[in-house]
């Protein structure tokens, strides 16, 4: 068996060589949503032009996103065997002297130069920052990240190049089932998706079924507004992700994965789908997987659009084609979930740390991070924040840490006042929170929730009544419907929440939100009515005056729509 | 973009047909054949929850029940061109408000849904994905962030005159 895999490595690595040491200068343009935003394919267009008009030795790629964001357009050059050089908020207008200077005369442009990746010598290129040197990528260890930027993402032979499958190779060559199940439980590998539920554990009520139709599900919907990590995994670096996704399978003993993602976000959908293509192709899914005992096969599965499609069990039923609310536990998917086959639930960046558990073992993945959260967390920085990005850090920094340090702190000389984490059913967060390490469990002590990793960030012009006004609109219109505490809670909280938008409060409309979030927590059969009073509850402990200001003080406004003004989505779900 | 409107129900039928006959995946339910039928008409016509039923061996209570839940499916024909105005919170913080009052001050309408030519159908979005690039729209489905109002403003108008 062995033998098909040192083939595709071969052939991977006689490819990498190419691109790499070639003939040619390599230009790779970040791409992904992040990218389509900034801009990236009219810089693509003008590179492509300018490479025909001129005839430079170059050939364009649309890679993934590296992450940071706030750099898009970001473009980087390498010539043949040399170090890749990065040039920032790149301009159509600016191609053609970028070319001309970096490829066609050899002389990166230093004034345009953004960063520099180091060479094979450790030394990069004299009057340009050396990438590593930045605050925002100093700060990160890249695991799941480790090829974003770096790879295209539609090229099999480039992830495999990079290390990609060696751990499935390893796993299939040479461990049990049981045994991969065991790594990732000394691992330590906690959920991604929100519930930081521990992922061997998990597996292992799979594994114990003895079922011969098992499914691993890999939520990918991420509906969380603030987050877009997952995404990211899709467009950057799918492979990774479905070599998690078999490894589930084989340690679990399952037969097939489905990648569960919304319609509508057709780069991760078509990046995954040819993930899945070309993965069959070369006998890396499907029967006797790289000439093992192993078969198993994946889908790329939609939904339409609907936060609550996310929540696991509402998850299996919309892939059944139903709508997408959840059943009522017990059974647990475990015992009876999809078509009501045993099943396991994991979010994209849970499994997408697998590989290199099992390529590198659990050891060393335990000596990132803190001893109750190993590992990385993927964090998005987005808001009132000088760099906006995606960012692997260890697990163990503080919130402040990751918001200076990384983020570089609330632009045009503010501060930041406040931070939304874990989605619209997690916390609205102070100033008094920001010492708090990134753990799943100093977390949720302070009353947030890590959730899927996002950080909206607001500065000292943002109204805390509004912004949780936004949140609970958000929760009110993706109610699934289901149960009626949540249904009717969450449509009263907001009418609540609008009346103090607008300053018109009555004094016992926060103790009324209390009791209908109670009434919430104990009626609603999955987390977005048993969470979905965390905003107010969070905010309110930490910005009580604000609060207070709208009962209190009728007359002067406390957010920006005293008119009445907020958004309010006018399609319903009946 | 551009819906051409069929010219008879039965036309209309053998496309639907057509569709859900054609379906790629290896799943294939009420779900996935609404919305493979929504991607080529860009809406459903009663004829598209008739014959789906039909296709999946269903009800018609069934499949509404499904079509009426998934807030992206939509009933009537969209305009030629659409205009997603993301309202997330990354946005809302960047200033969400600012650009949707601007859209729609130019588009002369007050809520979401078509302008008074059908040229433009105005949507707001609850995440768009592109959180770090705040505020951001997407035109025809392609992302646009960094925006400002008056951006927003020259992007609607221009829509309108495609």
């Amino acid at each position: 068996m062995a033998v098909a895999f040192d083939e595709l490595r071969q052939r991977a690595d006689a490819r990498w060589q190419d691109l790499t040491a070639g003939p040619k200068a390599w230009i790779r343009v970040g791409g992904g949503v992040s990218g389509e935003a900034a801009g990236c394919d009219a810089v693509i267009e003008a590179f492509e032009k300018a490479i025909a008009d001129t005839g430079a030795e170059a050939f364009v790629t649309r890679v993934g996103m590296l992450g940071l964001c706030y750099a898009e357009p970001l473009v980087d050059i390498a010539m043949p065997g040399g170090p890749r050089v990065y040039y920032a908020n790149v301009e159509p207008d600016q191609v053609a002297k970028i070319l001309d200077s970096h490829v066609v005369r050899g002389q990166p442009d230093k004034s345009l130069a953004f960063a520099c990746s180091a060479r094979p010598d450790g030394n990069g290129i004299d009057g340009i920052t050396p990438l590593k040197d930045l605050p925002d990528i100093a700060a990160q260890t890249r695991i799941v990240t480790r090829n974003f930027g770096r790879i295209d993402p539609t090229d099999l032979l480039q992830y495999i190049a990079n290390g990609g499958y060696a751990g499935l190779d390893k796993a299939l060559e040479s461990m049990s089932p049981d045994q991969v199940l065991e790594e990732v439980k000394d691992s330590g590998l906690r959920g991604r998706g929100g519930a930081a539920f521990p992922t061997g554990l998990k597996w292992s009520f799979l594994s114990g079924s003895s079922a011969p139709v098992k499914y691993i599900l890999c939520n990918a919907e991420e509906g969380d507004p603030g987050a877009f990590n997952d995404k990211a995994i899709l467009e950057s670096d799918p492979h990774t992700l479905l070599e998690g996704l078999i490894l589930a399978g084989y340690a679990t003993g399952a037969t097939k994965g489905f990648i569960f993602i919304r319609q509508g976000h057709n780069e991760p959908i078509n990046l995954s789908r040819k993930a899945v293509t070309d993965a069959y192709e070369v006998g890396l899914l499907g029967e006797h997987i790289l000439g093992s005992e192993f078969s198993y096969d994946a889908e790329v599965v939609l939904t339409g659009d609907s936060y609550v499609a996310g929540e696991e069990t509402a998850l299996m039923e919309a892939i059944e084609g139903k709508r997408a609310q959840p059943r009522y536990r017990p059974p647990f998917p475990a015992q009876a979930g999809l078509w009501q086959k045993p099943s396991n639930i994991n979010n994209v960046k849970s499994l997408a740390f697998v590989p290199q558990i099992i390529a590198r073992g659990s050891e060393w993945f335990k000596s990132i991070g803190t001893e109750k959260s190993t590992g990385t967390a993927l964090v998005c920085l987005s808001g009132n924040i000088q760099r906006p990005g995606l960012y692997e850090v260890p697990m163990g920094l503080t919130i402040r840490q990751v918001l200076e340090d990384v983020g570089g702190g609330a632009p045009n000389g503010k501060t930041i006042k406040v931070i939304q984490t874990g989605g619209p059913l997690g916390g609205v967060l102070g100033e008094e929170a920001f010492d708090v390490e990134i753990d799943f469990d100093a977390m949720s002590a302070a009353g947030a929730i890590l959730g899927a990793g996002g950080i909206i960030v607001g500065d000292e012009d943002v109204s805390v009544v509004d912004l949780t006004r936004a949140l609970i609109a958000f929760n009110q219109f993706e109610a699934c419907g289901k149960c009626f505490p949540c249904r009717l809670g969450t449509t009263h909280m907001l009418e609540t929440l609008d009346r103090v938008c607008m300053n018109r409060a009555n004094a016992n409309d926060f103790e009324l939100m209390e009791r209908i979030g109670n009434s919430m927590k104990v009626g609603s059969l999955c987390g977005h009515g048993q969470l979905g009073y965390n905003p107010i509850l969070s905010a309110v402990k930490y910005f009580k005056d604000e609060f207070d200001a709208s009962i209190q003080d009728h007359a002067g406004a406390v957010g920006h729509f005293p008119d009445g003004s907020m958004i309010t989505p006018t399609r319903t779900r009946p | 973009m551009a819906t051409a409107a069929p010219d008879s129900g039965d036309e209309i039928r053998d496309r639907i047909r057509n569709v859900l006959q054609g379906q790629k995946q290896d799943t294939v339910t009420v779900l996935s054949s609404l919305l493979n039928v929504q991607d080529e008409l860009h809406y459903l016509p009663d004829e598209a929850i008739e014959e789906t039923a039909a296709f999946v061996k269903s009800t018609i209570n069934e499949v509404w029940s499904v079509a009426s839940f998934y807030t992206n499916f939509r009933f009537t024909p969209p305009g030629d061109h659409t205009l997603e105005v993301c309202w997330g919170p990354s946005c809302h913080v960047m200033g969400a408000q600012k650009i949707l009052k601007s859209v729609q001050e130019e588009l002369g309408i007050s809520r979401e849904g078509e302008t008074e030519d059908g040229k433009v159908t105005l949507e707001y979005n609850t995440c768009l994905g592109a959180c770090a690039q705040a505020p951001v729209i997407a035109v025809d489905h392609i992302h646009m962030g960094r925006i400002t109002p008056q951006h927003a403003t020259s992007i609607a108008r221009e829509l309108q005159s495609r």
